[in-house]
């Protein structure tokens, strides 16, 4: 276990504000999580440069590996409000990309 | 999280995604590890078969008893006998009878004499394997994606338990005992670290396994939501047969089969597995063989077959398997390892083996939960949440294998004739594990864990010495034919009995251990002696 003096920009939460940092957080973990892996290995699927099925095969392969790193991320980041805009820039490239292969569809 | 470290914050995602579904996890991993020997275990489950040996000319006899049987079946799959059953299992089906894996006719042979061997109705290690992944009681779908959740916490689990501890390897070969908390912690360390490798590969090939349910999105996107062009494209799917020739049937002599196995046998290293014969007893008539499994990992293990003309004998084709593309081969590797069809009898004691230590990290990492919270509990009184997990702990990590234990007793008791008796020997499971859960909520928590483990030492002990009580009992049979298969699952459930009454004597009362130290109250488990 670390000793080393707790850092970072987070202050000590009152209990309730502890319970909705919490909630807010694994709401970005379960939910937020799933939608980015969800949005990163439809993309892959479509980006990677190999034949469709392998394509489609090593995106799926890699999106457990994702959205397990999200979830981690989501609980260790040093705020809250980090955690949400960080995934959110994380997010955004992939859904720009689905977005625009279905606009031009 | 808020004021907490890297680390910490880890810690905390460890401890709280452990506890909210360590009990579920707990069945999947004692269920799973079960599950290496499923096959083993439905033959235990059928004692009027333990007396039968494998033998060299079990393939022809069991044509011989099929053209007795069944003349006109449309087909015939005959199963022989192997390293993990040493009976032949036949299936038919009659003309114009839809062909599914577990329709038509059935019935288990000598693996010597090839006559019809007695069965009682069970599910065997059906059940077990079937739970494993599918729970029971619940539509198939919601319980895979349960199932497949947990596996995920499980994979968040072991990573933010591997980031909590950054003296992974020191920690490994530390063990302070009788030191409460810093004892289970020991423990719950070592058993994660010793088979780590196993317990990444066993969580995430779970999660692959189940990926086009729960990750659909690649190939939804990429082939508009027709997965079927996907899995083709993919080429991994086993062409469909050729359509039957239009030429009239008349009645001719099937080929002998002897020597067509010993063809195969000179070309496949663990033999024939199983034969396939279409419209036996006529001219259009084909012999399928299957090998017998291990191929290699890279196309998951998948057997070759030869096909031949059933009049003549002739080899009519023997496909070469195509090799797979890189990322299917990752994923082939991935699920035979989980599935682990394709191992020898060594290799399958070894993954068990990492199967249990697997189970015993979850309980070890529920058990040191309840133990750390104990001083504070001591302090501040009792607590419900407190109390509900120490209950569900017991109902789960001793309940779950008396549960299992109540399962195979069932088996031996109930009458063989009897109604629903495949059903029964489940409720029992069922009803055993209630039992324990009540039991587990109405006594003292060490009281309860004393009990149950000391019930289940006696369960599982007394079932072996049950048998051979019964005449017969697999530890003859092994000693008199060589036949290991029941035995093996003898000595297994002698050496569990142990391993429980162990538990037994480690709770004994505080005042008899040698080590002079505080009586702990009735309540708490907190020293682990060596």
């Amino acid at each position: 276990m670390s000793t080393k003096k707790s850092s970072g920009s987070g202050a000590k939460l009152s209990p309730a504000g502890h319970r909705w940092n919490v909630a807010s957080r694994t709401l970005l973990a379960v939910a937020g999580g799933y939608a980015i892996t969800a949005m990163a290995t439809a993309s892959l699927g479509l980006a990677l440069p190999l034949p469709r099925a392998q394509a489609v095969m090593a995106a799926t392969l890699f999106s457990f590996a994702l959205y397990c790193a999200l979830v981690i991320w989501a609980y260790s980041a040093a705020t809250a409000r980090r955690a949400w805009s960080v995934a959110a820039v994380l997010a955004a490239l992939p859904a720009a990309h689905l977005a625009f292969r279905w606009v031009a569809a | 999280m808020n004021g907490l470290g890297f680390r910490q914050a880890n810690s905390w995602l460890h401890t709280w995604s452990g506890l909210l579904l360590g009990w579920l996890l707990y069945a999947v991993f004692v269920t799973g590890a079960l599950s290496f020997f499923r096959d083993e275990i439905s033959f235990w489950m059928q004692p009027a078969q333990h007396a039968s040996v494998a033998h060299a000319e079990a393939p022809q006899r069991a044509v011989d008893t099929m053209q007795a049987m069944a003349p006109d079946a449309s087909l015939w799959s005959i199963t022989l006998p192997g390293p993990r059953n040493p009976t032949t299992q036949v299936r038919w089906f009659e003309q114009g009878e839809r062909r599914s894996k577990f329709g038509g006719q059935s019935a288990v042979l000598d693996g010597t004499t090839a006559q019809p061997l007695q069965e009682r109705a069970s599910r065997g290690g059906d059940f077990l394997y079937r739970f494993h992944f599918e729970l029971y009681g619940m539509p198939r779908i919601l319980a895979r994606w349960i199932v497949g959740i947990a596996t995920m916490m499980m994979l968040v689990a072991i990573i933010s338990g591997v980031i909590t501890h950054k003296k992974i390897f020191v920690d490994f070969f530390t063990f302070r005992p009788r030191k409460g908390q810093r004892s289970w912690m020991d423990v719950h360390n070592a058993l994660a670290v010793l088979a780590l490798p196993f317990h990444f590969m066993i969580t995430y090939s779970g999660l692959l396994l189940l990926m086009f349910m729960l990750m659909p999105w690649g190939v939804d996107s990429a082939y508009g939501g027709d997965r079927q062009a996907f899995f083709s494209e993919r080429g991994n799917r086993t062409a469909a047969s050729a359509p039957a020739p239009a030429a009239d049937k008349t009645p001719a002599a099937l080929t002998a089969i002897g020597p067509l196995v010993r063809q195969a046998q000179a070309k496949w290293p663990n033999g024939v597995e199983q034969i396939t014969v279409t419209d036996p007893g006529t001219n259009l008539a084909t012999v399928e063989l299957r090998e017998r499994g291990a191929g290699s990992l890279l196309d998951r293990g998948r057997s070759g077959r030869m096909l031949f003309d059933g009049a003549s004998g002739a080899l009519l084709e023997s496909p070469e398997q195509a090799r797979p593309d890189a990322f299917s081969a990752i994923y082939n590797v991935f699920s035979s390892l989980h599935l682990l069809r394709f191992a020898d009898t060594w290799l399958r004691w070894l993954f068990f083996i990492g199967g249990v230590l697997g189970s015993a990290m979850v309980a070890s990492g529920m058990v040191l939960w309840v133990v750390k919270r104990l001083p504070q509990r001591r302090k501040q009184g009792s607590h419900l949440g407190h109390r509900l997990v120490e209950s569900l702990n017991v109902a789960s990590i001793a309940g779950l294998p008396i549960a299992i234990a109540a399962y195979f007793w069932a088996n031996r008791l109930l009458p063989v004739p009897m109604q629903a008796r495949a059903d029964w020997e489940i409720n029992a499971f069922f009803i055993a594990w209630l039992a324990c859960l009540a039991h587990a909520c109405f006594r003292p928590h060490r009281k309860a864990w004393k009990e149950q483990l000391g019930a289940l030492a006696l369960l599982l002990a007394l079932l072996p010495l049950h048998d051979l009580l019964r005449g017969g009992g697999s530890l003859l049979a092994a000693v008199s034919h060589g036949s290991w298969v029941a035995a093996g699952m003898d000595f297994a459930l002698l050496a569990f009995a142990a391993l429980s009454a162990a538990g037994v004597y480690f709770l004994r009362p505080a005042q008899a251990k040698a080590g002079k130290r505080a009586p702990a109250p009735a309540e708490g488990i907190e020293g682990v002696s060596p």
